[in-house]
């Protein structure tokens, strides 16, 4: 059976991409093997690992269980995209700081899910942990932080400098 | 303070003598040299290297644990658009006989265990190779496999010798009588589960020919014996061979020795005359990629009425494959921690319808620590005493196994300075009594132990001629932060300042270097490296006036004969875990609340770095004492749960308080760093001070992990509230 | 995975009419977490994808009575971020925050939440027998892994659970799904949206190939404000649930009476399990722990364990009994 390619354009980090996609693609491997943006990563393909972690139009998600030809039109933040040129993003350089990573392989994902969590906490989300639900402002201690983060694994056990840079970062 | 060093005292006489200026690079915390890469996206892993028309190979997994396949019909496969090769054991090239079995890919219709790689489909992308691989029918003839581990099983037998190569049974003294003239005795078995390393990035490689020069792109623990091996399999001329990890997404242990996902791509890159990229995916690394061997331990301990051992034995039982003998070290630990005139060892395994086990983590001490230090704490609780105080009575002068004498042995201090961390004193040893609303509270305490192994390698040194040093080695940075030691210790060798030097890894054209792995990465590398920058400093100094010519000046060293040369000693590191748990009484979850380690591993390098390796093997012990279990089914005989929603590693949320602290310690028997390996050591004693502490809030000892809920929604405060 | 068409659909008909057009292997695609990632195991294999997440669909309206209507394409996340959702059913937003993990609530739907299919091992691997996924094959769990299977309504051809923690509070606050399909729209009350496997556990509910929910209706339930969900799993966070529990409890300040009770249970069935029993002894009984207990004890009476799996019963007494316990003291 031939493969069903479509024509879809969509916005990787500030820079249009217009391509032609095997329906089957995901959106990590439309990123990691069409468009030489490796720093999403696969570790599990499954949703399971949170390390292909994006921004789609601003919000995290897991590109491995996104399909390409369903984000027409989106805008893609990857890692890659996070520094403004020379100059690392802030969350950037706290997990420097923090050595907020080891191997370094789940870090691109921790950090759009972390630039996603700062932001998911500024506009008042609340998590699991979250003891007033009810509350307009949730403030970022140790704990929620912990929460809102659990959805990337880190295998090296870095999750104290990960805490602590976005931390760092909730704080500014 | 570099005056002071331990340098100046190593035995490996051969290193030049000359003291270079003080730089005061290692002790430093440095950030990574390779943190601004890894934050950016622009460390590139294995599979990301993409050479011009890469083709995209899958691996098809056997669906029998045991038998041979009878038929392979590739035709529906083939049919798929871009496939451009169906390989299996009938059309795959033939390969050169190599020891590690598992490497013997598409080789032969055997089948040894469920999960084993048996075709492989090569296509112009991705989705072209998966859709192929699902339409490979394979035609088995099935044979009643055994893949269920059990300590009476009649097949169990006891190996030469244990990973690497020490004896499998150890006797000393009488160890019955030593059992039978005990004021308190303890007989207890305990268990771990399988458990596999589940390394972030899963294993690849990118394989790329020209002509016969073979270059693989591939994540791993050591490039220079991945390339020995694949040149090996290949029948190759190793200079015409290369292999190259810059950055390697975590490995702990598994990628220390070559997978079939190696030799496959670079097959399969034969066949198609094109590059192929090849991943494991994350299911099939539940089968292909190792790990660590299911234990049954039986601990037997023998105390007189002040707590003096008078017997310790630790009996084995532990499986492994048909295809590979891997027998796990687990008793080895308990050969030296504790003194007594009593004490036998010995390991017994049985070769099952499963993968090959392999090293994950501390091998061997891992999962011993587990056993032993359980039996100690059910010990300490026997005769009344602290667990602390305990161990302090059985500290022993000298190696009891060897009778060498201990480089350093630490455990007392770190006890101590763990106690007073943690907040020990004043302990009720009183299990189920301390309440905290609905949840029960308790402390626990285990002793954790890594043994100093060093290897010979190979460095070079090179001034350039522009400015600066380039230091090459053929190590791995797996996270480690070895490439961050390495340039510091390199310039402290060089008395030259971190931003001077720029350090070269991860690559086999490189200076031959072992395998980062049992924690003999830095004392490895850096022994080579302190010898190579030292020759360079004093040629470049004596012969030179300290002006780089114009050519640059290179030295290189080789430490195989230092390695060889160093007095026998017992060379370990010990550390003290301490652990306070919080258990639900309606539910039986476990919140690991405080975990507290003090180690004795000799000069820290980086301390940055080195508490980022010390608080990640403690999270994985905690992982492990909590939630972490390869679950097998005898039905299929494949591990059940392979995916990482179905094999819980710990999560963010699962880490409270951890906290890594180290003692002062100075070892001159070491190395010229005077450092321990400490990538091992934090798992170590990790999942007993957790077990330890569980008893302690509840009352119930649990001996088979992990520590499930299951296990706890029984307990009962003791008050009867 | 197969090649396979993919369509954008305008609109409800547009979608329903564009799923007709293809096999009975045809899928509406939603936040595809769940069927994105059953197509790369080879679990589904659609020849044909209907992107049914821009139809305008994706709003949290007010009912009448206090009641919401959610879109059946608000994001998991989106839902419980909303104002409303948080203060008129607390159960809710704790179930949805429960669940997974925050990148996947971003794509996670409404629908798709409901209709995601059972993380079950053995359904998940297609190279062994499972009577849900190839129909007939047969039920390893049985006799294999089946810690966290089911404890209640299983049959001898399925022990699997339904893996929502939302779909859990929808089923404890009767929660209607509204449903458009080729005959035109219905509405279906949970808990009745999902089915126990009896002999035919190839099917989870009780749509027909071709209905597209396109909404989810919460009844008004003032006293809902006092409600809560409870999870109990084997990490901290971003697993699947052991049990959890879904409830709310309206007491009468004055006697200390339970008035009316809401009471679910996720983890132990194949369906949200709705404690209808446990409801019954509630209601008119002192809210204290022994009405608690008792019935709890009412509704786990039904509880059929595997070899594995008694810890279960346990479990969902005692958090049923602490839940309700919270909630008449709160």
């Amino acid at each position: 059976m031939q493969p069903v390619m479509t024509e879809i354009a969509l916005t990787v980090n500030g820079r249009e991409a217009r391509l032609a996609v095997d329906t089957r693609t995901s959106l990590l491997d439309l990123l990691r093997e069409h468009l030489d943006l490796a720093g999403a990563k696969k570790g599990c393909d499954h949703g399971q690992c949170g390390s292909c972690t994006v921004l789609v139009d601003g919000r995290r998600a897991n590109a491995c269980l996104a399909l390409a030809v369903a984000h027409q039109g989106a805008e893609i933040t990857t890692v890659e995209g996070l520094a403004g040129g020379e100059e690392l993003h802030p969350l950037q350089q706290s997990f420097v700081d923090h050595d907020a990573f080891q191997c370094g392989y789940c870090t691109p994902g921790q950090l759009c899910s972390g630039v996603a969590a700062l932001a998911e906490a500024r506009a008042g989300w609340p998590s699991a942990v979250t003891a007033d639900l009810a509350a307009d402002a949730v403030a970022l201690d140790a704990a929620e932080i912990r929460e809102r983060m659990s959805g990337n694994i880190c295998r090296c056990g870095a999750y104290p400098g990960i805490v602590a840079a976005v931390a760092e970062q909730a704080a500014r | 303070m570099m005056a002071a060093t331990p340098a100046a005292a190593t035995p490996a006489a051969a290193t030049p003598a000359a003291a270079p200026p003080a730089t005061g690079a290692i002790g430093v915390p440095l950030a990574r040299i390779e943190a601004r890469e890894k934050v950016t996206g622009a460390a590139r892993y294995a599979y990301e290297h993409q050479p011009d028309e890469v083709a995209y190979a899958t691996a098809v997994p056997a669906t029998i644990a045991r038998g041979r396949i009878s038929a392979l019909d590739a035709a529906a496969a083939m049919e798929v658009p871009g496939v451009l090769a169906v390989l299996w054991h009938a059309t795959a090239p033939r390969l050169q006989p190599v020891a590690d079995g598992e490497l013997a890919v598409l080789q032969s219709g055997r089948v040894a265990y469920r999960g084993q790689f048996v075709a492989l489909v090569v296509a112009e992308t991705l989705e072209a190779a998966r859709e192929a691989e699902r339409l490979v029918a394979i035609g088995y003839e099935p044979e009643e496999h055994d893949s269920l581990l059990r300590e009476d099983h009649p097949g169990l037998y006891a190996p030469e010798t244990v990973n690497p190569s020490f004896p499998a049974a150890t006797s000393d003294g009488d160890v019955e009588a030593g059992l039978r003239a005990a004021a308190v005795a303890i007989d207890k078995t305990y268990r771990t589960p399988a458990l596999h390393n589940n390394a972030m990035e899963p294993h690849a490689t990118v394989a790329l020919w020209d002509g016969d020069d073979l270059t693989c792109w591939d994540s791993n623990q050591g490039a220079p014996a991945h390339r020995a091996t694949l040149a090996q399999v290949f029948g190759l001329d190793p200079a015409r061979v290369r292999v190259i990890s810059p950055h390697v997404g975590g490995g702990f242990g598994s990628k220390g020795s070559p997978r079939p996902q190696l030799v496959l791509a670079a097959l399969a890159a034969r066949v198609v005359a094109r590059p192929v990229k090849l991943a494991v995916t994350r299911r099939q690394m539940w089968a292909v990629t190792g790990y660590r061997t299911p234990t049954i331990q039986r601990l037997r301990l023998g105390a007189d009425a002040e707590g003096r051992l008078t017997a310790i034995a630790h009996d084995v039982v532990e499986q492994t494959s048909t295809v590979r003998e891997f027998a796990e070290q687990t008793a080895v630990a308990t050969r030296m921690m504790y003194a007594a005139p009593n004490r036998s060892t010995s390991h017994r395994l049985v070769a099952l319808d499963v993968p090959t086990p392999s090293w994950m983590r501390a091998p061997g001490e891992c999962p011993g620590m587990f056993a032993l230090e359980s039996a100690v704490d059910e010990l300490a609780i026997a005769a009344g005493i602290d667990p602390i105080e305990l161990r302090v009575r059985n500290e022993p002068e000298v190696d009891p196994h060897s009778g060498h004498r201990f480089s350093s042995r630490g455990l007392i201090a770190c006890l101590r300075e763990g106690a007073e961390r943690f907040g020990w004193a004043g302990r009720d040893p009183a299990p189920g009594v301390r309440r905290e609303g609905c949840r029960l509270v308790g402390t626990g305490v285990a002793a954790s132990t890594y043994p100093v192994y060093r290897r010979g390698a190979q460095a070079f040194a090179r001034a350039e001629p522009g400015g600066g040093f380039t230091v090459g080695v053929g190590a791995a940075d797996i996270g480690t932060g070895a490439r961050t030691a390495l340039t510091q210790i390199a310039a402290d060798a060089l008395g030259a300042g971190v931003d001077e030097v720029r350090v070269e890894l991860g690559d086999s054209a490189l200076p031959r270097a072992p395998v980062a792995g049992g924690s003999a990465g830095t004392a490895s590398w850096g022994t080579a490296v302190v010898k190579a920058c030292r020759a360079l400093r004093e040629r470049l100094d004596g012969e030179h006036g300290g002006v780089v010519p114009p050519d640059g000046l290179r030295a290189d060293a080789d430490s195989e004969q230092d390695v060889a040369d160093q007095e026998p000693m017992a060379r370990h590191a010990f550390g003290a875990q301490f652990a306070e748990v919080k258990v639900d009484l309606d539910t039986g979850e476990t919140e690991v609340s405080r975990l507290l380690g003090v180690f004795g591993v000799g000069r820290i390098v980086n301390p940055r770095t080195a508490r980022s390796q010390l608080v990640g093997g403690m999270t994985m012990g905690m992982g492990m004492a909590l939630l972490e279990e390869s679950v097998l089914d005898p039905q299929f005989g494949d591990y059940v749960n392979h995916d990482l929603a179905g094999y819980h590693v710990a999560c963010n949320a699962d880490v409270r308080d951890i906290q890594a602290h180290w003692i002062d310690e100075e070892d001159p028997h070491l190395n010229p760093m005077g450092s321990k390996g400490i990538g091992e050591i934090g798992i170590v004693g990790t999942a007993a001070a957790i077990a330890n502490a569980v008893h302690h809030a509840t009352g119930i000892r649990v001996r088979e992990l992990p520590i499930r809920l299951d296990d706890l929604l029984w307990a009962e405060a003791a008050d009867g509230s | 995975m197969r090649p396979f068409a993919y369509e954008a659909a305008a609109d409800a008909d547009g979608a329903v009419a564009a799923l007709a057009r293809g096999t009975a292997a045809a899928r509406y695609l939603g936040g595809g977490t769940n069927l994105v990632d059953l197509m790369r195991l080879g679990v589904e294999q659609p020849e044909l994808l209907v992107d049914v997440t821009r139809l305008a669909h994706g709003a949290i309206e007010p009912l009448d009575g206090g009641g919401l209507r959610i879109g059946a394409e608000v994001r998991n996340s989106d839902c419980a971020a909303d104002r409303a959702v948080r203060e008129r059913f607390p159960v809710l937003a704790q179930a949805l925050l429960a669940g997974a993990s925050g990148q996947l609530r971003n794509l996670a739907t409404t629908a798709g939440n409901l209709l995601q299919r059972t993380r079950c091992a053995y359904f998940q691997d297609v190279s062994k027998p499972c009577n849900k996924r190839a129909v007939g094959s047969g039920c390893p769990a049985i006799e294999g892994d089946h810690r966290n299977l089911a404890i209640l309504g299983h049959s001898e051809a399925c022990v699997a659970t339904h893996p929502s923690d939302m779909a859990v509070a929808l089923a404890a606050l009767g929660a209607r799904v509204v449903v458009r399909g080729p005959g035109g729209e219905r509405t279906i009350a949970m808990p009745g949206l999902h089915r126990l496997p009896g002999d035919e556990p190839e099917r989870d509910t009780v749509l027909e190939h071709g209905d597209l929910i396109t909404a989810v209706e919460v009844p008004g339930l003032p006293w809902a404000t006092r409600s809560r969900y409870r999870k109990v799993r084997d990490r901290a966070s971003f697993a699947f649930a052991v049990v959890s529990v879904a409830a709310a409890l309206d007491v009468d300040e004055a006697g200390g009476t339970v008035r009316d009770a809401r009471l679910a249970l996720g983890g132990v069935a194949h369906v949200p399990w709705r404690a209808l029993a446990a409801e019954d002894a509630l209601r008119g009984a002192p809210a204290t722990r022994e009405s608690f207990e008792a019935a709890a004890e009412a509704e786990l009476a039904a509880a059929e364990p595997l070899r594995d799996n008694a810890f279960k019963v346990s479990l969902a007494h005692n958090l049923i009994v602490r839940t309700l316990l919270e909630l008449a003291g709160a």
